[in-house]
């Protein structure tokens, strides 16, 4: 078939961008983006094409006794309705790590909103009102909803017969995994306490709420296969989940990365990809899929909530003796990157502190809530609120400084973590808590003006709540540790092919990865490379697809690391193989090309010295240089199951948050004034980014703190607010100016330096704004979001 | 049902449209133009704002019946939206200029040399583009305000953007987008 409207083409940067690396370069896809023609996901379109719809389960835990498609089927304009009947392999199951959720439901559901039937018609309308046309008897099961009922002796298991390589170390069939991280004597520490605190904390369920929803465009192709036109995070993960659904081999599943309207974790796993591909192949048209926000609720998996159990120690000088902690995830119905989460929220439980002697333990629960996995943070957000709360609480208890009191406790390079991984980079936690305390405070009373109180600028804004009446101000303080890359052995590598030669009289490199560019910039920071690396002004970049090696996942802050470095690493072997035909050609006529480091500058062959040696349009003439290549980072290795320990982790990233806020104590209202923050991102590639990931991140952790929450009836399992007027994240009104303070101290292992930046933001921002609360109304609160209703007591 | 009315100064015509369908869906799927997305469906979200009749309103939430006879600007119209007004036409379009209305190729697949709108040069150069799924929108937004009030306050800004959600960027570099835009508009005068 032709290919659709809305195919990615090819995007060439040159003759208006220059840069390479450290420079704010402007992104590549910029002016499309502005002029509303770079295509999403959801603007594919294809002569012919049908519209699939997914029924979803309207009760949580419930046996399937029976589905009666036929009136469906009968509509006029539909095409095709799909069961787990006519699912066409014996593969029928799909998952990040462990393949437990099925592709349509079979024999019961496990969550609300799972998906049971698929419908194809010619109207998105027509195959809406034929999904609701789908009679589907339900028999209702008792739901798992937290750790009491999912590990009580009686308890249903959400999953029988479990045989993944979790199942034979956890304690109950309704636990995904465990982590306990056991290292000195937390007991015997205790004892050398002058003072402990305890706390009890709860974190929310945060949605990612990507702005575009979940779609795409499948089109059946002549020889069998399908090409499907996805947003997604990772192309090689969903082919390699949907192809034996299919009974396809990889080569006949084609994939080409649409545009992708933001993912923050929501996108790892797969939502309507088989479903597409299904219905293409069965009616043999393209067929497309776009979840409305309401769907884009049940369709993708969100932040566990978690409950988390801490005990911390110091001593009367305000060192910490010892932590114990315990947290448990909610996982949900299915596995997703639960047991990836429970391995960052156990190793980076204690934060970014020196203990010697810790007692840790985090699980993933599965329920019958919704299914809950990767969100920015990972694991080490929920944590974070956590240990930065008992901190402030033992700095009270101390009679210190908060920040003081953290200076005395923070790790550095050489820390050992519980995991006995020693910190082998730069970790300058206490130099980015001086610089977020050392940033000028904002005004106090900034409503106040001559014609009166402004409200917009006030607890409560616009509904006119207050004029300053019962407002009072509070400081917060807190900072995070995130691991950057995929941990825990996992083989964590990138593949770049890199072309260069000579286009119009001028040379020209292409990039070629299957990256994501979800948003973050990736291919700004490509083309940068590219840049200082080939010494060419003019960059093309190759849209994403799998007709190249996999270039892992857009998570875990790793994309400029790990796909940045294999570009970096294609571009030295291209640049090898281009001063080879260099020395061929022009050798024998100056000694530097045998004798001098040589670089390539400004079109040109030149040595270290400065010195010009030839044209690259000499040098490459007619000819072409390619490279494909995987790179990979230093390896890392799984955490022991008994200890936790092992040197996990690849990289960590550290941001501190300083928070001020307003709040109307008689209503419950709170108005963030200012969230500040350091960060070390060990080298900006592209400065103007990295702030932009900062600033995102942060306004992300702001979300939780004070408004959003997946709200789950614990008695029935049922999501009570799938919709933005009911689930509600930050607006321009709610959020505040975000000043910045960008620290680069290079970490020598990783490419140019860097440091990945995409979620230590996340983490410490969260608790900034709670310890500002606290601050302002000397209230404990041990939950997150926080809610009006918590600071007026009604 | 027909529906005739202008998008981006051309009369347009769309027909077969059943009477549940909103202007965003006529919009993007029966007259090709997709730059006005759709997040939400239910007017929380901004991603969708055209202007109608020169007012910013979520296309989502208005029937396509409801267009009949009226004007409508999108984010594909913003660039000669925006040179009309700077060559002191009026928001509307005459006969004449509709009639002149052509497509322009872009140069390269950049959208390099692509006429921009001031607010959407301004986007760009402050880094306010993320995902850019939001874009759009909050582009026909801040061009509307910039329009009624070339010297916004940021609380201004704030107040006119405040139906746009976006969920990249912290807003942080929005704002410097729209302070920019205005401080070139001023120096433009």
């Amino acid at each position: 078939m032709a290919s659709p409207s809305g195919t990615p083409t090819k995007i060439t940067q040159g003759a208006q961008t220059k840069g390479g690396i450290g420079e704010s370069t402007l992104r590549p896809d910029g002016t499309l983006k502005v002029t509303g023609e770079f295509a999403y996901s959801s603007d594919m379109w294809h002569e012919d094409m049908l519209w699939g719809q997914i029924l979803r389960s309207t009760v949580a835990h419930a046996e399937i006794v029976s589905i009666d498609t036929a009136e469906a089927l009968a509509t006029p304009g539909v095409y095709a309705v799909l069961t787990y009947d006519d699912l066409p392999t014996e593969v029928r199951n799909y998952g990040l790590e462990i393949q437990d959720t099925p592709v349509l439901a079979h024999g019961k559901v496990r969550h609300h909103g799972e998906p049971v039937a698929l419908v194809a018609a010619d109207h998105p309308e027509t195959a809406r009102r034929a999904a609701a046309k789908i009679k589907v008897e339900y028999r209702d099961l008792p739901v798992i909803t937290d750790e009491a009922s999912a590990t009580a002796p009686d308890a249903i298991l959400v999953h029988e017969n479990r045989d993944d390589h979790h199942a034979g170390h956890v304690p109950h069939p309704n636990i995904v995994h465990r982590q306990p991280i056991v290292r000195g004597d937390a007991a015997r520490a205790a004892g050398r306490a002058d003072v402990i605190v305890t706390g009890e904390y709860t974190f929310g369920m945060q949605d990612q709420a990507f702005l575009g929803p979940e779609s795409g465009l499948a089109v059946p192709e002549e020889d069998g296969g399908v090409h499907l036109y996805i947003a997604t995070q990772w192309l090689h993960s969903d082919l390699r989940q949907i192809a034996p659904v299919l009974g396809l081999p990889e080569s006949k599943v084609r994939m080409t990365l649409s545009g992708v309207g933001g993912a923050f974790g929501g996108r790892e796993d797969l939502s309507m990809q088989i479903h597409a591909c299904l219905l293409a192949l069965r009616t043999g048209k393209p067929v497309k899929i776009v979840y409305n926000r309401f769907e884009s609720f049940f369709g993708h998996v969100h932040r566990h909530p978690a409950k988390l159990y801490y005990e911390h120690g110091a001593t009367r000088d305000g060192r910490l003796t010892h932590v114990k902690c315990r947290i448990v995830l909610d996982g949900g119905a299915y596995a997703s990157a639960s047991p990836a989460v429970v391995g960052n929220a156990s190793s980076l439980s204690i934060g970014p502190y020196v203990v010697d002697d810790v007692d840790i333990e985090a699980i993933a629960l599965y329920t019958n809530n919704p299914p809950c996995g990767a969100m920015r943070g990972f694991g080490a957000v929920q944590a974070c609120f956590a240990y930065e709360a008992q901190m402030d609480k033992l700095a009270k208890e101390l009679g210190l400084d908060p920040v003081e009191f953290r200076q005395r406790n923070a790790m550095e390079q050489g820390t050992i973590m519980p995991t006995g991984q020693p910190v082998d980079s730069p970790a300058p936690v206490a130099e980015l808590l001086r610089r977020v305390k050392a940033m000028p405070l904002p005004p106090e009373r900034q409503w106040e003006s001559s014609e009166g109180a402004d409200v917009r600028q006030l607890p409560g804004g616009l509904s006119n709540t207050t004029h300053g009446e019962g407002v009072v101000r509070g400081i917060g303080y807190a900072v995070g540790i995130k691991n950057v890359g995929f941990s825990e052995g996992f083989d964590d590598y990138s593949t770049a092919k890199v072309r260069m030669e000579v286009v119009g009289g001028e040379p020209v490199a292409t990039v070629h990865t299957a990256m994501a560019e979800v948003g973050q910039g990736g291919v700004t920071v490509h083309a940068q490379i590219a840049r200082s690396e080939l010494g060419v002004a003019q960059v093309t970049i190759h849209p994403a697809d799998t007709q190249v090696g996999s270039a892992g996942s857009t998570s875990a802050s790793r994309q400029t690391y790990v796909t940045g470095g294999a570009v970096k690493n294609s571009c030295e072997l291209v640049r090898e193989k281009v001063l080879e035909i260099g020395r061929r050609k022009f050798g024998s006529y100056h000694p530097a090309w045998a004798t001098a480091e040589l670089l390539l500058e400004g079109g040109k062959v030149v040595t270290d010295g400065g010195e010009v040696l030839a044209d690259l349009v000499d040098v490459l003439e007619d000819e072409s240089v390619e490279v494909e290549a995987e790179w990979r980072h230093r390896p890392t290795e799984p955490f022991d199951l008994r200890t936790g320990q092992g040197n996990g982790h690849v990289q960590y990233s550290f941001a501190a948050h300083r928070a001020v806020v307003e709040v109307d104590t008689e209503l419950g209202l709170v108005k963030v004034i200012e969230l500040a923050c350091a960060q070390d991102v060990g080298k900006a590639l592209n400065p103007l980014s990295v702030i932009g990931q900062i600033q995102g991140g942060t306004t992300q952790g702001l979300g939780v703190a004070v408004m959003e929450e997946i709200i789950v009836d614990p008695k029935t399992a049922k999501v009570r607010n799938p919709s933005f007027t009911d689930y509600l994240i930050p607006t321009i009104l709610d959020t505040p100016t975000i000043p910045v303070d960008v620290l680069e101290l290079a970490d020598d292992h990783a490419p140019y330096g860097l440091r990945g930046v995409g979620e230590a933001p996340t983490l410490s921002s969260t608790p900034a704004v709670l310890a500002a609360i606290r601050d302002a109304t000397g209230l404990e609160l041990d939950r997150t979001p926080v809610r009006p209703e918590h600071l007026t007591g009604t | 049902m027909r529906v005739n009315f202008t998008v981006n100064g051309r009369p347009q015509e769309a027909d077969d449209v059943w009477e549940g369908e909103s202007l965003l869906y006529v919009l993007r799927e029966r007259l090709g133009l997709p730059g006005s997305k759709n997040a939400c469906e239910q007017g929380e979200c901004g991603s969708c704002t055209v202007r109608l009749d020169g007012v910013p309103v979520c296309s989502c939430l208005v029937a396509a019946g409801q267009v009949e006879g009226r004007d409508v600007v999108t984010v594909e119209g913003l660039a000669d939206h925006a040179r009309q007004r700077s060559c002191g036409g009026s928001s509307g379009n005459s006969l004449d200029e509709a009639k002149a209305w052509q497509a322009k190729g872009t140069d390269s697949q950049t959208g390099e040399g692509t006429e921009l709108a001031p607010i959407q040069q301004a986007f760009i150069d402050a880094g306010a583009v993320q995902c850019g799924f939001c874009t759009p929108g909050l582009l026909v937004a801040a061009d509307e305000m910039l329009e009624r009030n070339p010297n916004p306050t940021d609380a201004d800004i704030r107040e006119a953007l405040s139906g746009n959600l976006c969920r990249c960027t912290g807003y942080e570099k929005i704002m410097d987008a729209v302070r920019l835009a205005a401080a070139r508009q001023g120096e433009a005068v």
